[in-house]
């Protein structure tokens, strides 16, 4: 569709007009036990069309893509935005939706449709049948999913914004029952591994082995001790510090949610506006990222959904706070330097400040050297439990494997390994932090927040940490 | 909607080939959407959607897809003729499914509810005078949600609904907060200011100053809200019957080694309040009622009828998921009035936040308490407590340490809006513990 032409042809009385069209196809197959459990796509198409009137926003998003439906739908929203106007908790101007030109197409090897629905069904099958490594096996699972998504943003002020993303996410887990004990192992925590991508994931004897991994670390699990009960040092691998950046940092550092936005649903944060460029919100090893652009990681862009151009930003660094995760409208509210994360799920939802690729930047300790300086403690790796509070403080999280640290060697496997802490003092006792060769790359497509309701990708990267003295325990 | 959503149907269906079995479901909404925050507007604005699903079956292969409807019936129908193309090409690529669902049921049904819902440009107005000064955040969701479902069998459904929610959240300057929901489907601006006035009301409580108290046991009391979060936990790992037999439930337990949770608790599926409707994905109606837990022993799981096919179980038309879409708990006998008394002394918790399984297996769930929380003394309460965690497991609040179920039941709206205005409500009471642990 010419959305300029349609945009250029819209008749209502706006001081400021948006249109951001999004087309976006979602596949997913899943493969349980050698069978075929769903083969499915979902495919959304849509206008979100956004005025300013008196410094007020509103939106109309409509699925009616001709121009009399657009133009229906402006009427509609400057009707909303005037009438909203006298009640506004922000007076905007257009400096809210910064001019933006540009285009930005996520990397990839291989197309979508390089593999056929067929071949992916039978990579999957062989997978599960990897993962069943014995008959203790119980359950194997093979997911795939691939969004492929276009957008195009024109506005009044100049803007056209063309974005075109290919994302791979996949999982193969096993679930391993024996006497009374049951144990899942998935690939680094569900559908972690989610890139930007192309089918060049579905390298098959990349699969395979790592099916018959999981398989045999499930089947381990049965026989592993209850993880210990005790305050010890404790390992994250990258993909449980996903997690952990996503929760205890990311979160807390959204703009909108100090502002108070959220406080009726993700909640409020225990960062304070007069916290930036003032707390020490880690040891001195943290150093936190945004970054547009990772090579592959799942939430890289150009530009956010207000048109405000994404850059590489420090947020904390040598473990103090010095920028929040807010774009242009957060940032005009607040006075808080921000970045371009003002993004929607979708073109039925509004942008709200989000996080996008979010990553712990690398130290200078190796693997071995974290684990030699322990002499008692946990390493646990991939995520299988995450709870917060609303103001990101007191947090608890569990873990599908863990090993003992003892005297600087790894030792025995540990089943249900779990901690809990609060945010502050927790980053504050990061006493080792991993190089590049112990950095990783993840990501996830289900971010909730908002109100309405929105689910969104983002990426996270992260080295092996090591952090003092953590409150662990295991299962029931 | 309904006519589109029909006009669509009878093409389609008429063009299928000979061995193709097609299932088509219908969801839309026009919404209209205003996110508060200090009791000003922050965002405010319309949705208006409407997707077409297909379940598309031949020769024992499935495949699946939707689109997103424009409103124009050619232009859907092109749409529609396409999507039905692409399925064509793929299902035949696709190994046999041997637990696949043919969709066979040729029941009909029709639900159309009309409410009085205020126009969209009037809702400022309407809600935000009789908020004062009062520092409230929250979303108000209004307008008509549909569902449809339609086989080539002949079966045919159709729900559609008009309704309207204010959930929110009011909060005192030292950030303790009350949170209410005022939903209904006919707008009523006194009802609503005097609901309103009724959460300012009990936001004076939270003025007390807070009492830290440490991890531990106590004795608590879970108002119903709360209750519902516990509850919703049952469709994530819980009552589904393919979930079970997988080993992902934390009711493996009570199948497998026959445990059983406290006979003051018992849970139902329950359609009788007819917040959403009764038919599936696949146009299958489930009964009025199914009672899952009785006296605290497992009666029954959710079923579909491709777990049944798979497991040789009779199905009880759960949806493919066999997620929760009518929670109901039983009421007790503890009055309203006495649970304060009977609580003693221990704590109060209205809502809780962030639930999620530590050890879904074990049963085990942790979150947190938020909103309205009370430490409670000789019956008084004494002040609001700090937000605690909790981790315990459901064998045992739900079993040995579950003391009384009070007897008023409360509709706790689903307001969620994730994949659209969900329609559900969890019924459920209150519930007192002889002890509950709070960690941190």
């Amino acid at each position: 569709m010419d959305l300029q032409t349609i945009l250029s042809g819209i008749d209502v009385r706006a001081d400021w007009i948006g249109l951001r069209y999004v087309k976006e196809n979602t596949g997913f197959r899943l493969v349980r036990d050698g069978k075929p459990e769903t083969n499915t796509r979902e495919s959304k198409q849509g206008v979100m069309v956004e005025v300013l009137v008196n410094g007020q926003f509103a939106y109309y998003g409509t699925s009616r893509l001709d121009k009399p439906g657009i133009q229906a739908a402006a009427e509609r929203a400057v009707k909303l935005a005037t009438a909203a106007s006298k009640f506004s908790l922000h007076s905007f101007g257009i400096e809210a939706r910064p001019v933006a030109k540009g285009s930005y197409s996520s990397p990839f090897q291989t197309a979508a449709d390089a593999f056929s629905p067929g071949e992916l069904s039978d990579l999957l099958i062989k997978a599960t049948a990897e993962l069943k490594v014995s008959d203790k096996v119980v359950t194997t699972n093979a997911m795939a999913r691939t969004v492929e998504t276009e957008s195009h943003f024109v506005a009044s002020n100049g803007s056209d914004v063309e974005q075109k993303y290919l994302m791979v996410s996949a999982d193969y887990s096993a679930i391993a029952h024996e006497g009374s004990v049951t144990q899942k192992r998935t690939d680094g925590g569900l559908l972690a591994k989610s890139y930007q991508a192309g089918m060049e994931v579905f390298n098959e004897a990349d699969v395979l082995a790592r099916c018959r991994n999981i398989g045999a670390e499930s089947v381990e699990l049965l026989t592993a001790e209850e993880c210990p009960t005790g305050t010890m040092d404790l390992i994250l691998a990258p993909d449980q510090m996903m997690l952990q950046i996503h929760e205890s940092v990311g979160h807390a550092l959204e703009i909108d949610r100090i502002l108070g936005d959220e406080r009726n649903y993700a909640g409020w944060s225990f960062v304070r506006l007069e916290d930036f460029g003032k707390l020490q919100y880690g040891s001195p090893l943290m150093n936190i990222t945004f970054d547009p652009y990772v090579e592959g990681q799942f939430a890289s862009y150009a530009y956010d959904d207000g048109g405000l151009k994404a850059e590489k930003e420090f947020l904390i660094k040598d473990g103090l706070l010095i920028r929040g995760l807010g774009g242009m409208e957060s940032q005009l509210r607040s006075g808080i330097n921000g970045v371009a994360n003002f993004r929607a799920s979708s073109w039925n939802r509004a942008p709200i400040d989000r996080m996008a690729n979010l990553n712990l930047e690398p130290g200078n300790s190796t693997q071995d050297e974290m684990i030699a300086s322990v002499e008692k403690g946990v390493f646990m790796t991939s995520n299988r439990s995450w709870s917060i509070d609303d103001y990101r403080n007191k947090f608890q999280f569990g873990c599908e494997y863990g090993k003992l640290i003892e005297n600087g060697k790894l030792t025995k496997t540990v089943k249900n390994p779990n901690y809990r802490a609060i945010s502050n003092p927790f980053w504050r006792s990061l006493k080792m932090l991993g190089n590049r060769a112990t950095f990783e790359v993840y990501g996830t497509p289900f971010c909730g927040k908002g109100e309405p309701n929105q689910i969104i990708r983002v990426g996270h990267a992260s080295p092996l940490c090591l952090f003092d003295s953590v409150e662990i325990f295991g299962g029931a | 909607m309904e006519k589109l959503f029909k006009q669509i149907n009878q093409t389609i269906m008429a063009e299928l080939r000979d061995g193709e079995y097609l299932g088509l479901g219908f969801g839309g909404e026009q919404s209209t959407f205003t996110r508060i925050n200090a009791a000003k507007v922050r965002q405010i604005g319309n949705v208006d959607e409407a997707d077409l699903g297909f379940n598309l079956i031949l020769n024992g292969r499935r495949t699946t897809g939707s689109i997103s409807l424009s409103g124009d019936l050619d232009e859907d129908l092109s749409r529609a003729r396409g999507e039905l193309e692409r399925l064509r090409a793929e299902v035949v690529q696709l190994p046999e499914d041997p637990y696949l669902v043919l969709p066979e049921s040729k029941e009909t049904s029709r639900s159309e509810k009309h409410g009085n819902l205020p126009d969209a440009e009037s809702i400022p107005e309407i809600l935000l005078p009789a908020m004062g000064n009062v520092d409230l955040t929250g979303i108000w969701a209004s307008g008509r949600v549909y569902q449809g479902n339609a086989n080539s069998a002949g079966g045919y459904h159709w729900f559609a609904s008009d309704s309207f929610s204010l959930d929110y959240s009011l909060i005192t300057p030292s950030e303790k907060m009350v949170k209410a929901t005022y939903a209904g489907t006919e707008w009523d601006q006194k009802a609503y200011e005097a609901f309103l006035a009724d959460s300012i009301t009990k936001l004076e409580l939270m003025s007390l100053a807070p009492k830290k108290i440490e991890p531990g046991d106590y004795r608590t009391f879970i108002a119903a809200a709360g209750v519902s979060d516990i509850l919703s936990m049952f469709s994530w790992g819980g009552v589904s019957e393919a979930a079970i037999r997988q080993s992902e439930s934390c009711l493996g337990k009570m199948r497998n080694e026959n445990v059983k949770l406290s006979s003051l608790f018992s849970f139902s599926e329950d359609f009788s309040s007819g917040f959403a409707p009764r038919f599936n994905g696949n146009g299958e109606v489930a009964p009025e009622k199914t009672t899952l837990i009785a006296g605290g022993e497992l009666t029954n799981t959710l079923v579909s009828t491709r777990t049944a096919k798979e497991y040789g179980v009779e199905s009880n038309f759960a949806s493919e998921g066999e997620s929760m879409r009518a929670p109901s708990m039983s009421a007790g006998s503890l009055e309203e009035s006495d649970v304060l008394e009977v609580l003693g002394t221990g704590v109060y918790l209205s809502n809780l936040h962030y639930l999620n399984w530590s050890d879904m297996i074990g049963g085990r769930i942790t979150g947190m308490t938020r909103y309205a929380c009370f430490w409670v003394e000789d019956g008084k309460i004494v002040a609001p407590i700090e937000n605690m965690r909790f981790d315990d497991s459901i064998y045992s609040f739900l079993g040995e340490n579950l003391e009384a179920v009070a007897e008023k039941l409360q509709i706790n709206p689903d307001v969620g809006t994730y994949e659209g205005r969900e329609l559900s409500a969890i019924v459920c009471p209150g519930i007192l513990l002889k002890s509950f642990s709070l960690t941190l």
